[in-house]
């Protein structure tokens, strides 16, 4: 027995450094995972503060151009509210309830941002406090930006579209034709269109939207444009398509959060009717 | 350690990790080569500090990165492993004798042949680590390798640039 403390003793140094890998690892490991807990991230109040210091200082010097983006978005949003602003009318309507508005947006300010590795994360300066909750979708005036990863009392932490692990559905403005959106980790502007079949007319210059299937996001916010049109090499049944990101993922200042109320109910009926199917 | 080394090591320590947060945090150098300059710290820590203590500083070092990087576990485990292979990096590199137990492994002290074989091997290692943790499943083989290649030479020159810079010639730090 004591020869065994004896050898434990000796390699010490080489156990602790064993267990405090495994501690690494399963921080990995839980903070990659979509309903893992979060712990210890960058939403959680002091590395929070630190941070939204921190991009109050960086973002000064952008603030013209954030004013000028939101100046335009502004001026495009009155022109299309004149032509929805109810003419007073004689003839009484029902309120259909296919014109509910059926989506939550909330405003948020983007505190934290990286865009070169592999599974970037976005922080806001939102939080549970403000409503936010975790799979709600993020976008800019420019396009999507990513969807809410864990929320804490004041900040939020969000996938960036540039995050691996994330996929979102799409649709080809011009045919319908939906598939998946998912970024493969290299260039911080393209991402790649997945399971579009072959039979699919695609062109260059196609635009890209939300398809509105995964009820995160509200159908046709707007990705990108296809910028590379090829057959798949693995799988020739498919296209592999690029798409150059209508988002500068490296300018991000204000995003809006989009919120589906009907989203649980929406998404347990779809989990009972696979449950059903086989 | 004496007691003004002690505080003079953790001021060290503690600047570096502002400079990485606030600096060096988005900076990569043609995509490719990000600038870990917070294991400067670690690297230049002379030998009476074990490896023991050594491993579960850096351990909180890579956490505390980790938390404002949104990189949860990732610098946490390049950086112990970075401490718990550079004793023994230095005890198979070096002919014995060749340290001074309270040396300080700065460029000043040891010399530049020995700081590029020292330093440059272990920056190496921290990276691979960093890069295989983050792309893990998804990159490929020669990216990761690229990337660890690219980064652990720009962090070697960062280390350098800083210590001539701020570093007192002959004794002692800052």
């Amino acid at each position: 027995m004591l020869r065994i403390f004896e050898f434990l003793y000796k390699i010490r140094t080489f156990l602790l450094f064993v267990l405090l890998e495994f501690l690494a690892v399963w921080m990995i490991v839980s903070n990659n995972s979509p309903q893992g807990a979060a712990f210890f991230n960058s939403s959680n109040a002091w590395a929070g503060k630190a941070l939204e210091k921190q991009s109050e200082v960086v973002q000064f010097f952008s603030l013209a151009e954030a004013n000028a983006s939101l100046n335009s978005e502004n001026a495009l949003l009155k022109q299309k509210l004149l032509r929805h602003q109810a003419q007073p009318d004689s003839l009484p309507l029902q309120i259909d309830s296919l014109l509910e508005v059926r989506y939550k947006f909330i405003g948020a300010r983007v505190i934290a941002n990286s865009l070169r590795l592999s599974q970037n994360y976005i922080t806001l300066n939102k939080g549970e406090k403000d409503g936010v909750k975790p799979g709600m979708g993020v976008f800019n005036s420019q396009g999507v930006v990513g969807r809410i990863k864990s929320v804490s009392e004041n900040y939020a932490v969000a996938f960036s579209l540039l995050n691996t692990s994330l996929m979102l559905s799409a649709k080809i403005k011009t045919s319908d034709v939906f598939g998946s959106i998912q970024w493969n980790g290299t260039t911080s502007s393209e991402a790649q269109l997945l399971y579009v079949p072959r039979h699919v007319k695609v062109s260059k210059g196609d635009t890209i939207l939300t398809s509105g299937f995964n009820a995160v996001f509200p159908e046709g916010i707007l990705i990108g444009q296809i910028s590379e049109v090829a057959v798949n090499q693995k799988d020739p049944n498919y296209l592999a398509l690029t798409v150059q990101l209508s988002t500068d993922f490296s300018r991000l200042t204000y995003v809006y959060l989009v919120e589906n109320p009907a989203f649980q109910e929406l998404d347990s009926l779809q989990n009972q009717s696979v449950l059903t199917n086989d | 350690m004496t007691s003004r080394n002690i505080i003079s090591y953790s001021f060290l320590i503690l600047t570096l990790v502002v400079v990485q947060l606030l600096f060096l945090k988005n900076l990569a150098v043609f995509g490719q080569a990000f600038g870990f300059l917070y294991l400067l710290g670690l690297l230049v820590l002379p030998r009476t500090l074990r490896t023991i203590p050594l491993m579960v500083l850096a351990f909180f070092l890579g956490l505390c990165i980790d938390v404002f990087f949104q990189t949860l576990g990732m610098h946490t485990s390049a950086a112990t492993c970075f401490a718990f292979f550079k004793h023994i990096w230095l005890k198979i590199s070096s002919p014995s004798g060749s340290y001074e137990e309270s040396e300080e492994l700065s460029l000043s002290q040891i010399g530049f042949v020995r700081y590029v074989s020292f330093a440059l091997p272990l920056l190496f290692l921290h990276s691979l680590v960093f890069f295989v943790a983050d792309h893990w499943g998804t990159g490929t083989f020669i990216s990761v390798v690229s990337k660890s290649f690219f980064s652990s030479v720009f962090t070697f020159f960062l280390t350098i640039l800083v210590q001539l810079l701020f570093f007192k010639r002959k004794r002692g730090i800052l």
